[in-house]
């Protein structure tokens, strides 16, 4: 038995999901292969290597893969599937995107975003976002399966030593190409990564009041994060957008300013370690989740807060 | 072109669902159900489409129990054409769906499949990249933006750290984002009008899919309830309490 994983990266580095699903995939047992496809992914490559309990990694390096498009490297990764267990992938926009188009082409279910592992072929996934936890069963000859990241420690980056094989196998669908790409610039950490997230809702009420929130999450070496709402009024971008449609995070420290609480944005964030809300209307739905609840004007206490750190 | 567009009856979005006592599930009984959001978006897409003239037939199909019917009276009462029940009593799994979809579109051969990029009951995000695979049609999933142009659509997608722009050759498959549009209201002219366009029901059998599945449920609970929080005062409470009681700063 031996479980494939699907790394996530930018061809120059490994990101940090592809840990959390190599702990997913140490759950499962068995020896790990990662496979790297891309093109000039060697640094990814070399970096995957060197991840604690991986044993082999695969590299397919062809422009086909530049940017990893599904028509592409689905083909290539029921190829390679048809020899393990397990098809791993994050569930990142990247891995939801690509893997079911695998587990079609195995003719398999697919398990999406995974929050723990039971068995070999017994594991928990969140549904209605968030309200229920099932516990699913697969008979699946492969078994492919997306894993929610922050269900998950990351494996230690360091102290492996896999060795690097490259994969001849070139699919090249011709069907879709990459034009361009746009991406949000931001010195904070990575949202779905960061220890501490300031969200902003709708209680915002623009967007240059955001200000107040980077300030507030400079101090505190947070990410920044939005409701649907916030998103939706154009106050930000909607990579920050956390909750069932936008991002899930598990912080250790998660403070909701301006934001009601509903399920869908709750969804994003409920696993939190220890929730923050500031909102002047004590009614909102968040206080029922928050460890520690403001009911006071957000445009006096974030201020204050920030003061005080 | 002909647009294909499948929908989806759920649990309506500000159900708060509860789960049922011997974990069999989650209750739905008397419970209001609606058009997936994301499915909305899809239709309203394929209708602008057509409004734009680029679409010449919007037909829209659902795979589920004959209670779907409703949602797709609602479709049809949004602006779409024709409608197709796949009719199914038990619960089909993403791959099930997309293999009756796969026999929709062999039937009907449109230039066009949107779907939305995950049904908020299942929360799989599956059913339209597992089409992809078996059509073999290029995949847009998460589109903001679809754009089509001769032979080619062009579709900005959310991607994790912004947007992402590919161009698809037609035949293809579009799942649809939340910000993709903003989708209309029936009218009530509309929905009288939407009982008399023509609804075909059809059974997997005859399409010739198989249902079986090879993941099975074996329980759904409540997730882990959190404890109840306290209410500070100022600020100063707050501050203090995080540094000394929850020791996260």
């Amino acid at each position: 038995m031996a479980v494939l994983v699907i790394a996530e990266h930018s061809n120059a580095a490994l990101a940090a999901a592809t840990l959390n699903t190599v702990t997913a995939a140490q759950k499962i047992g068995g020896d790990i292969h990662v496979l790297v496809a891309g093109q000039g992914a060697g640094a990814a490559a070399e970096a995957a290597a060197k991840i604690a309990g991986v044993s082999k990694v695969l590299v397919a390096d062809n422009a086909a893969y530049a940017h990893q498009l599904p028509e592409n490297v689905a083909p290539l990764i029921a190829e390679l599937g048809k020899g393990y267990s397990h098809v791993l992938a994050p569930a990142t926009t990247n891995g939801k995107n690509f893997l079911p188009r695998v587990a079609a082409l195995l003719d398999v279910d697919q398990i999406s975003e995974i929050i723990a592992v039971e068995s070999a072929d017994t594991f928990k996934r969140p549904i209605y976002a968030g309200n229920a936890i099932a516990t699913v069963q697969s008979s699946a000859a492969v078994k492919v399966i997306t894993v929610r990241t922050t269900g998950f420690d990351a494996a230690a980056a360091e102290g492996g030593s896999a060795a690097v094989e490259a994969v001849g196998t070139v699919s090249d669908a011709g069907k879709s190409a990459f034009v361009g790409e746009e991406l949000a610039k931001s010195d904070r950490p990575e949202l779905t990564a960061a220890k501490i997230v300031v969200s902003g809702g709708r209680g915002m009420q623009n967007g240059d009041n955001f200000k107040h929130l980077y300030a507030l999450a400079d101090k505190l070496g947070a990410a920044v994060g939005a409701s649907r709402a916030a998103v939706d009024a154009g106050f930000v971008p909607n990579d920050m957008q956390v909750g069932q449609t936008g991002k899930i995070v598990a912080p250790q420290l998660y403070i909701a300013v301006g934001i009601s609480g509903a399920i869908q944005h709750l969804a994003g964030m409920k696993d939190s370690k220890v929730i923050v809300a500031i909102n002047k209307d004590e009614e909102a739905p968040i206080f029922q989740v928050a460890d520690y609840g403001l009911v006071a004007d957000l445009f006096e206490a974030v201020p204050e807060l920030e003061k005080l750190l | 072109m002909k647009v294909l567009v499948a929908v989806k009856r759920v649990v309506d979005f500000n159900v708060k669902v509860r789960v049922k006592a011997d974990h069999s599930g989650v209750d739905l009984a008397n419970v209001k159900m609606a058009l997936n959001p994301f499915c909305e978006i899809a239709v309203e897409e394929a209708v602008r489409l057509k409004e734009q003239g680029i679409a010449s037939e919007v037909l829209v199909v659902t795979v589920g129990a004959s209670g779907a019917q409703e949602q797709l009276r609602t479709a049809l009462a949004l602006g779409a054409d024709r409608a197709i029940l796949v009719e199914s009593f038990e619960e089909l799994n993403s791959l099930a769906v997309a293999k009756a979809l796969k026999a929709v579109v062999d039937q009907e051969q449109p230039q066009l499949v949107i779907l939305g990029k995950q049904a908020i009951d299942s929360d799989n995000n599956q059913t339209g990249q597992m089409l992809g695979a078996l059509t073999g049609y290029a995949q847009g999933t998460f589109a903001s933006k679809v754009e089509v142009a001769g032979d080619k659509v062009k579709v900005t997608r959310e991607i994790d750290g912004g947007l992402q722009t590919v161009a698809l050759a037609l035949p293809a498959i579009v799942t649809t984002d939340l910000r993709l549009n903003e989708p209309r209201y029936a009218s009530l002219p509309n929905i009288m009008k939407a009982k008399k366009k023509p609804l075909d029901v059809v059974t997997p059998d005859a399409l010739g899919v198989s249902t079986a599945s090879t993941v099975k449920t074996l329980k759904v609970e409540a997730p882990a309830a959190r404890q109840a929080g306290i209410k500070v005062k100022s600020v100063a409470e707050l501050v203090e309490k995080l540094k000394n009681e929850a020791k996260v700063i």
